[in-house]
Order: C-alpha cells, then structure tokens, then sequence
C-alpha cells in the first residue's frame, strides 16, 4: 500500500492540473444557432476577430462588454444573411485592420515581414564583397611583403 | 570615411527606431474614420428620452463627441477638464453616454456638472460600434462638413485640448469661412 501511494499522489497532481487547465479552455459565449453550420461560421468569425479591450484575445475569447457587442453583430449580420466578407468589412471600416486576428497581405506587412530575410541577404552580399576585396589586397600586396 | 560612416548611419537610424519604440503606447488602435464622413445616428437624448437627438442636426459647424459611461473611471478624471472647456464655448460638445445606467448618468450630470450641450444616450453600444469606440473617455472632433478630424483615446487634457483640438477647430472654422466668402 506505501509503495502505491506515490503512484496515486501522482493521478491526484494530474487530475488536479487538469482540473485547474479547464477554465481556460472555456469558451466565453453563448450558443447562438440551432444550425451547425451557421453556428460553425459565427464560431470561425468569433475566432478571426480580435477583441480591442484585451488585444490578445479574440472576441471569441473574451467576455468583455465590447467583445459581447461585437459578438452580437456578428450574430445579427448573419441572421441578416450577410457574407463572412461583408461582417469583415464592417468591422474593418470600424475598427481598422487592427480588428483581424490574422493581419491582411499588404505591401507595408509584407516588407515587414520579409524585413529580416531581406536584411540577411544585403548582409551577405556586404561580407562576400567585402572579404573578397581583402583577400584580393592580400594577393597583391603578398608577393611584395614578401620581396622586402 | 565611408567605411564606418555608413555602419554608423545604419546604426543609429536603429537606435533612433528603437528608441521611439520605446514610448509608444501598443494599446493605442488609431481609427480609421479620420478624414472620412463621421456615421450618423439618431439615439435618445439622455435627460428626456422622447427627446431625439440627431448628429445630422449639427452639420454645419465643428463640434466635439465625447464617449462616458458612469462605470468609467477615466471619465470621472476628465470631468473637470470638459466642465472647463464647455465654459469657453468654442464648440458644442455632444455627450455619448455609453452602456450606461440612465438614472446613474442623470444623477452624474447633476452632482458633477453638466459639460454636454445634449447627451444621446446609447445603452446597447450599437452608435459606440459604428464609432469605432472601444475604450471610453474617447473624444471626436467633427468638421462643419461633418467629416471626422481628429480622435483623442484617453481621459481629455487641457495640454491635448490646446494643443490637437483648438488648432483644428480654428483651420475648419477658417476654411468654412473662406468657403463662404
């Protein structure tokens, strides 16, 4: 019995790790549609927005006054039988691109993102030129330190 | 010359960048309704609810849109602030009192002051959305055309009202002026 107690200390750590993990996983909103698929789609534009009061969350996630809002007009809009690009627009004209979870391909995003392979590239360049030069001073110069 | 004059360039326009970086506010979401038409409503007026009021009345001059709630301890700081500025009466000064309690609102005005000309009253936030709103105290400032020209996200100053809205309410006025003439 000693010798099993560790072993069942250890399911107790686990279970009770387990049970603290769970709030996190806890969806904040309410069921909104009795169709799955519709449900499935406000879901996925939950998911894709992000909510401004806590940035690092989406309004899926969030329980914040602003998020339960947004998360309604969301709601109305499809039941209005608005397109997902059209809920997007909406909230976009709003709240700027900032409101995407995911950010757009832009040019300015683009450059940010290419940024450090691009900066990689010119650094290479820069040492490959430079190193050759040095290395063709050395050849020119060698035969000379050499004769003196 | 050239050789560690250009590193150094480099270096320091990273320096410079990095050290702007350093003061700004990540939480500050710039709107996108600057310099476009500002999105009308129609909501009820805070203090008599049969009483509508309507943003396209105020077409024609440059006014200011201040976004409170009771429940907002920013707009408790900026309070005196807006009582000052309401007393210059440059510019009519519309309330928006944001998923609010109206009872607690009214019962603000009349303990604190009243800064507003007229407060729509919007409890469910739908106006607050269409602003773009997301954090209150947040203040717009309207052209006569009714186009947005500057939006300030934070408790208002006297130092932010000086300094980002008289000039701009002063070139609109100007502008309207020499429209006209």
């Amino acid at each position: 019995m000693l010798l099993q107690f560790p072993r069942f200390m250890r399911f107790v750590c686990l279970a009770l790790l387990l049970g603290a993990a769970v709030p996190a996983f806890a969806v904040a909103y309410e069921k909104a549609f009795d169709d799955p698929a519709m449900q499935a789609r406000y879901e996925h534009i939950n998911r894709e927005l992000r909510c401004l009061v806590c940035q690092n969350q989406t309004i899926a996630d969030s329980n914040a006054t602003l998020a339960q809002d947004l998360r309604r007009e969301v709601r109305e809009m499809l039941v209005a039988g608005k397109s997902d690009e059209e809920i997007r627009t909406f909230m976009i004209e709003r709240y700027g691109d900032f409101v995407l979870y995911r950010p757009r391909m832009t040019v300015g995003n683009f450059l940010l993102w290419a940024a450090p392979v691009l900066l990689l590239l010119l650094g290479t360049f820069v040492g490959i030129r430079v190193i050759r030069k040095q290395t063709a001073q050395m050849k020119d110069e060698g035969p000379e330190a050499g004769q003196s | 010359m050239l050789k560690f004059g250009i590193p150094l360039a480099l270096f320091t326009l990273l320096g410079v960048f990095l050290f702007v970086g350093l003061f700004r506010d990540p939480s500050y979401v710039p709107s996108p309704l600057i310099g476009k038409q500002a999105p009308e409503f129609t909501l009820p007026s805070l203090q008599d609810a049969n009483y509508p009021v309507a943003s396209k009345e105020l077409l024609g001059r440059p006014w200011v849109l201040n976004v409170w709630g009771t429940w907002c301890a920013g707009c408790r700081d900026e309070h005196d602030t807006l009582l000052a500025i309401a007393r210059t009466n440059v510019v009519p000064m519309v309330g928006l009192n944001w998923k609010d309690d109206s009872a607690a609102a009214q019962q603000w005005l009349r303990t604190l002051g009243n800064p507003y000309s007229v407060v729509a009253s919007d409890p469910e936030g739908r106006v607050a959305i269409d602003w773009g709103v997301y954090g209150a105290p947040e203040t717009f400032l309207i052209g006569a055309d009714g186009k947005v020209l500057f939006k300030h996200i934070a408790p208002m100053t006297m130092e932010v009202w000086t300094k980002e809205f008289l000039p701009r309410i002063q070139a609109a006025s100007t502008g309207a002026a020499q429209t006209k003439g």
